[in-house]
């Protein structure tokens, strides 16, 4: 079960999804909005490590922890990935290590995603999930292991 | 729509359009523009009901059975084998071999003549603009053999110099296989010139005709060349159906590609005799109900008239490369003189995923990416590109409306 913040993110996604009326070209303008909007990543940070493996696209993922929250910077060198980036980085950034660790991202499928990104944006939509997660697992390894 | 006088008729585009089902559709809301025919053409209701008869008239098993399908069914497959014949002006039928498409075409070729006959230091030559279907099977005969694979260069325009060929080519030059037209460019290469330079050293010449069998005139006693690959889906015809032409002399000193069925004349545990060509390379029962609606596909070509065919092609590929340069940002790949109906190009600052995906929304189908030709995006320093590739089936107005599209599309990155 997520945590009450997470699914209130993911509400909000949804509902602003169901207005576009499942227009393809609204849906991508969207998410370019929303790709736009995320903060700038550094250069620096884009590194052959920090890159999210199983991606078409190139898609940058990095994390701090800070008091049992994570913060997560991403980027892509597409617009509209970066959008679908962004998707996560809003839901989960500044979350609780065990929240993300748990998270239900319904959204997903309330939103019809697959059908508009197909299968195989949908494959690397996966590899970005799994990668927010892994690095959840790293921190709460790490938290466990100071405590 | 376009009506466009060419020689000796006048070639009905509506008309056309009408005979392929699939372009009725709307995409996404729109109505379809389909520009990946490079990847593969639709299929008009003439090869789509051929499939259909055999399945529902005549599906039998071939060359063995006695009984009436079975006849019926040998009939039509030996049927597209002397269509084909025509089609390439083959000197005889048995020259002509059925396989999956053209990937399958130049392995077989790579195998049961290139393990047959190439040794250590021999040389294998081929051009930048290869797709990987005529790179990996050379590469991995190199390996197995230590052979060279060398490579002719292509410069700026997409185009290969016939100078380049003959500094390369040389007396360890056992095989040239050069692509006719390419998948990513559009070039079409002096393949008949190439296949005399490889003559002159004892080389045989293998020409990659995947996208040339629609596009281009294919003569291949005119070409001369030792090996013609092609694929029936990329000409109107069913997917898994393909050809590989080889001249008889060769052919019959090769070894078997496959062992089964069919490819053999008798067989006991002590010794096996092979049949003869072609069916020494059609082991197995082979992909019938395509290769019989192959024919389709090749009629409809001859209905409409290779020779109409590309002249409409040029007309609209000009008047894309027209159109396109008007779109901020844009640089073509493959600007060669002689050219397929291929236009492929990036433009600044928007990556050809985002534009893929974004015309896609507007229902026009693009390629975008390397298209399997990794080595030549490598020697343009780039990632991938866009393609647009055109069939007989397309028409200036869609092309417009691509161009605008970019337009569009260009103006919400800026």
């Amino acid at each position: 079960m997520s945590n009450q913040n997470i699914r209130i993110i993911q509400d909000d996604i949804i509902e602003k999804f169901s207005m576009l009326d499942g227009d393809m070209e609204m849906m991508i303008g969207y998410l370019m909005e929303l790709g736009q909007k995320l903060p700038e990543m550094p250069d620096e940070l884009k590194t052959e490590e920090n890159i999210v493996k199983g991606c078409q696209s190139k898609v940058w993922l990095t994390a701090v922890e800070d008091d049992g929250k994570i913060y997560f910077q991403a980027d892509s060198n597409t617009a509209i990935t970066k959008g679908l980036v962004s998707l996560l980085v809003s839901i989960l950034n500044g979350q609780k290590v065990d929240d993300i660790l748990e998270a239900d991202l319904y959204f997903i499928h309330k939103i019809n995603m697959n059908r508009f990104i197909g299968t195989q944006r949908s494959n690397g939509f996966m590899s970005m999930i799994k990668q927010f997660k892994m690095y959840a697992i790293a921190f709460k390894t790490k938290l466990e292991n100071e405590a | 729509m376009s009506t466009v006088a060419t020689t000796d008729t006048y070639f009905d585009i509506k008309k056309i359009r009408t005979d392929f089902p699939i372009l009725q559709q709307k995409v996404n809301g729109k109505p379809l523009v389909y520009f990946d025919n490079a990847a593969t053409t639709q299929k008009p209701q003439q090869v789509i009901d051929a499939i259909n008869k055999y399945y529902e008239g005549y599906n039998a098993n071939i060359h063995r059975g006695l009984h009436s399908l079975a006849e019926k069914a040998t009939t039509a497959f030996e049927e597209t084998r002397l269509t084909f014949q025509k089609f390439i002006n083959a000197a005889e039928s048995e020259e002509v071999i059925f396989t999956k498409g053209t990937t399958d075409s130049i392995n077989l070729v790579a195998t049961a003549y290139g393990r047959k006959f190439i040794k250590a230091s021999d040389e294998i030559l081929i051009s930048g603009m290869e797709h990987h279907s005529n790179i990996v099977p050379w590469q991995m005969l190199c390996e197995e053999k230590g052979a060279k694979l060398k490579v002719i260069p292509v410069d700026e325009k997409g185009e290969i110099s016939l100078d380049d060929v003959k500094s390369l080519i040389n007396k360890n030059t056992k095989i040239v296989s050069v692509v006719f037209a390419s998948n990513s460019l559009g070039t079409v290469n002096p393949v008949k010139e190439i296949g005399q330079l490889a003559h002159k050293f004892g080389a045989v010449m293998m020409i990659d005709g995947a996208q040339a069998a629609s596009h281009c005139k294919v003569d291949v006693q005119d070409l001369d060349c030792d090996f013609f690959a092609t694929s029936g889906h990329k000409m109107y015809g069913p997917t898994g159906s393909g050809i590989l032409y080889g001249k008889r002399e060769i052919l019959e000193k090769m070894n078997p590609y496959q062992g089964g069925g069919e490819m053999i004349k008798d067989v006991s545990f002590e010794k096996t005799t092979y049949n003869d060509i072609p069916y020494k390379f059609e082991a197995g029962t082979p992909n019938i109900a395509d290769i019989v609606a192959l024919k389709s596909a090749v009629e409809y070509i001859n209905q409409l008239g290779k020779e109409n065919i590309v002249q409409y092609e040029n007309d609209i590929t000009a008047h894309a490369h027209k159109r396109l340069a008007e779109v901020p940002g844009i640089h073509f790949y493959g600007t060669a003189t002689n050219k397929v109906s291929v236009v492929s190009f990036t433009i600044d600052n928007v990556h050809p995923y985002d534009v893929g995906m974004m015309l896609d929304a507007k229902g026009i189908a693009v390629r975008t990416g390397h298209h399997c030709t990794q080595p030549l995006m490598d020697h343009y320093g780039i990632d991938g590109t866009i393609r647009a590739s055109f069939s007989v089936y397309n028409t200036k107005e869609e092309i417009d409306f691509l161009a605008d599209s970019l337009k569009d599309i260009v103006a919400k990155f800026s």
